[in-house]
């Protein structure tokens, strides 16, 4: 090629051989998929199987042993894989809830001077993070089954409370009479204080001046609405605590080894993540950061809230997103240790209809419209705390 | 001493509750672990005692071979050493040529060979019977080593400007990721057998091989996005302009620059591979984890679970640090490099 080679045209002319090759690769891709169902629906076929969602009409006759949903094995295929979704929400939720609260302490920790909170946390971050969330779990669900005492000798930490190879029993509150009136009252006082706190702190911004500052009396002011309320409605509290009767304890709650071993597996698993995300968004912030808000007079506690904590959001969002949906395909785990979330009630389906396809395809569609939901919400979080830049 | 642990009201709060916590609990955990514990004997003695550790003194072949034939137990012994030794012969930076992978790949399928036998006068083992830790490490170095050449088209298709490719590559990429692992395990061992011919029936440890591999693939090709991203554009630029084709220019100049900057965190993906092979347990798969399980189960002995899982994550620890602290290693001494 010479150096005076004609200026090339403007507009490039089609590229024969990238179209061909893309092309080619669209019809090699096509015919293997198209080989591969043409014999899944002869394999299906040959064993008798339609292919189709009428099945989930059906009634699925298999039990479920714990869920959020009731559910009795009269009820639909449909109604039970449901079940298992809701079950799914349900761990990964309280899932999520516990291990940012922990993750964020475990973080600090291991920023901290403190010899022996650093040195457990780190300890603590390394072996969790270091070893399979299956061997985990196994080994809570075996510690429970195996390693708490039977029924008769219960490990009794506090009163009301019974540690047992069966679960653990909590005493349980329960509210007879029309709650929902007193719960209303409750959401209705800690809304109208929240609306109050973020007009003060409007006001504050637009004038400089402190206000607000009778706020905190709606606090009590809703307890003593709400205690009207118990009293006019005749609402009465019910506590139940488990008693031991001649095999097994009664009364209270009951968490189930297979719900405790899956909280408790998922929890310390995402716990150690979390707090590594969190470590290294704190770290990220720049060192003169940290310096300002010292020079400015803030003690270390004030200047981690006011000055560090919103410019490390913004770094620990986006791995933070991806640790909450990992925490929603982790909960698919509840198979290893019987806990019967989606996988496991999709799989007991397959097992009982040999409905394969609907079953792969339901959960497909399950979990990834969760994990896109999950992300658009988190984006849209990220797009409100981002920098906003004038 | 003061100011460390007393230096404040919340330090004081932190020393005397961690303080409280390990004084209740390290007693008990030795007391389990070494006072009470068993350490000789038969299953009777653990009845009613501390950790049962003569448990794993019986079992501990049958968790690292699992069903293998115990008279030929030696071949997934050598097959684990001569994995472990590769990949100590890997580490040093300097050992990263072309000869290495020749190794790689003559060790693999020694390994391989050695387990099923067949030749050389070789007892013939079928893969049903493989088991324990070496089906743990095979699966890993196999899922590595097939998904890294994909992770490298999908990375590069999901980067092209040919729509059809970067559509299919982000379509790919992001189903994968979408899913757990396990519901892929359920979908290639469900599917894979329906999807192919009839008569044609594909192993137990294919199937797993291939959803770790999916898996794989899909992980690794984000992380390589991330290097290719990270390679200035005039380095593609100046290769076309010296009148380089796009495979060259990819595979001279694009790929080694972007690779070379993700090596760290590619090494990190490997603990999370490691991780990943334990769950083929669910599809009936002998792996270590479902060694454990199966010593378990038998009924001679007071089921040991905790120290049993204990065994089992110590190996996976051993294995998944090691790899981790490496990777660290690495970035450090990267850094240094580029400086």
């Amino acid at each position: 090629m010479t150096n005076d080679a004609p200026p090339k045209p403007v507009k490039p002319p089609v590229n024969w051989r990238l179209l061909g090759l893309q092309l080619a690769v669209v019809a090699t891709v096509l015919l293997i998929f198209g080989w591969m169902l043409h014999n899944m629906f002869s394999n299906l076929a040959k064993r008798g199987i339609m292919v189709g969602f009428d099945y989930l009409e059906r009634t699925a006759r298999f039990p479920i042993a714990e869920s959020v949903l009731d559910y009795t094995p009269a009820d639909s295929f449909a109604w039970a894989i449901t079940v298992g979704v809701a079950n799914t929400l349900f761990i990964s939720l309280i899932v999520i809830v516990l291990s940012t609260v922990l993750g964020v302490l475990l973080g600090l920790a291991r920023r901290s001077t403190h010899p022996l909170a650093y040195g457990l946390a780190s300890a603590f971050t390394d072996a969790i993070r270091n070893t399979p969330l299956v061997v985990q779990l196994l080994f809570w669900y075996g510690f429970i089954t195996y390693g708490l005492p039977a029924s008769a000798e219960a490990f009794n930490p506090a009163p009301g409370v019974f540690f047992t190879d069966r679960g653990l029993y909590f005493p349980s509150l329960r509210i007879d009479g029309a709650a929902w009136i007193f719960w209303l009252t409750i959401i209705m006082g800690g809304a109208f204080f929240v609306y109050a706190q973020r007009r003060a702190a409007r006001e504050t911004r637009k004038t400089g001046l402190k206000s607000g500052r009778r706020n905190l009396l709606i606090v009590p002011a809703t307890i003593v609405a709400a205690l009207i309320v118990w009293a006019v409605f005749g609402l009465t509290l019910d506590v139940s605590t488990p008693v031991l009767g001649r095999f097994n304890f009664g009364g209270g709650l009951l968490l189930s080894p297979e719900f405790v071993a899956i909280i408790l597996g998922l929890v310390l698993y995402t716990t150690a993540f979390i707090g590594e995300i969190v470590r290294s968004g704190i770290g990220a912030v720049a060192k003169g950061q940290w310096e300002a808000g010292r020079a400015i007079g803030l003690s270390e506690r004030q200047n981690l809230r006011f000055v560090i904590a919103p410019q490390a959001l913004r770094i620990i969002v986006p791995p933070l997103t991806s640790q909450y949906i990992n925490i929603l395909k982790n909960s698919t785990l509840g198979l290893v240790v019987g806990y019967p979330e989606l996988n496991f009630v999709i799989a007991t389906t397959i097992n009982q209809t040999g409905q394969a396809i609907e079953g792969v395809f339901i959960l497909m569609v399950v979990f990834l419209s969760i994990s896109i939901a999950a992300s658009l919400l988190m984006n849209w979080y990220n797009s409100r705390i981002a920098l906003t830049t004038r | 001493m003061r100011e460390i642990f007393f230096s404040d009201l919340a330090s004081a709060m932190t020393t005397l509750i961690l303080a409280v916590v390990i004084l209740t609990a390290v007693p008990q955990i030795l007391s389990w672990a070494i006072f009470d514990s068993v350490w000789t004997g038969d299953p009777a003695a653990c009845v009613d005692a501390g950790a049962c550790w003569s448990f794993l003194g019986e079992k501990h072949p049958f968790i690292l071979f699992g069903i293998y034939p115990p008279d030929e137990r030696w071949r997934p012994l050598v097959v684990i050493l001569l994995l472990i030794a590769l990949a100590l012969w890997t580490l040093p930076t300097a050992h990263w040529t072309r000869r290495t992978l020749y190794l790689w790949i003559a060790g693999v399928f020694t390994a391989l060979l050695l387990m099923r036998g067949g030749v050389f006068g070789l007892q013939h083992v079928p893969t049903a019977d493989w088991g324990g830790l070496p089906v743990t490490l095979l699966l890993t170095v196999l899922s590595l080593a097939i998904s890294f050449p994909f992770a490298i088209v999908l990375a590069l298709g999901r980067q092209s400007k040919l729509r059809i490719f970067s559509w299919a590559s982000i379509g790919f990429i992001e189903i994968v990721r979408g899913l757990p692992l396990l519901s892929l395990l359920f979908i290639t061992s469900i599917m894979l057998p329906l999807m192919l011919p009839e008569g044609i029936t594909i192993d137990n440890l294919l199937r797993a091989l291939a959803a770790l591999t999916i898996y794989a693939a899909a992980f690794l090709a984000e992380v390589i996005r991330g290097g290719l991203q990270g390679v200035n554009t005039g380095q593609a630029e100046a290769a076309r302009a010296l009148g380089m084709r796009w495979v060259q220019t990819t595979r001279l100049i694009v790929l080694p620059q972007a690779i070379r900057k993700v090596i760290p965190p590619l090494t990190n993906t490997v603990v999370v591979v490691v991780k990943n092979t334990s769950l083929v347990l669910v599809i009936g798969l002998f792996d270590l984890l479902s060694a454990g399980r199966a010593a378990l189960s038998d009924p001679d002995w007071p089921a040991p679970y905790a120290e049993t899982y204990l065994f089992i994550a110590v190996i996976y620890f051993a294995i998944c640090f090691g790899i981790s602290r490496y990777s660290l290693w690495l970035e450090k001494k990267f850094e240094q490099g580029v400086q």
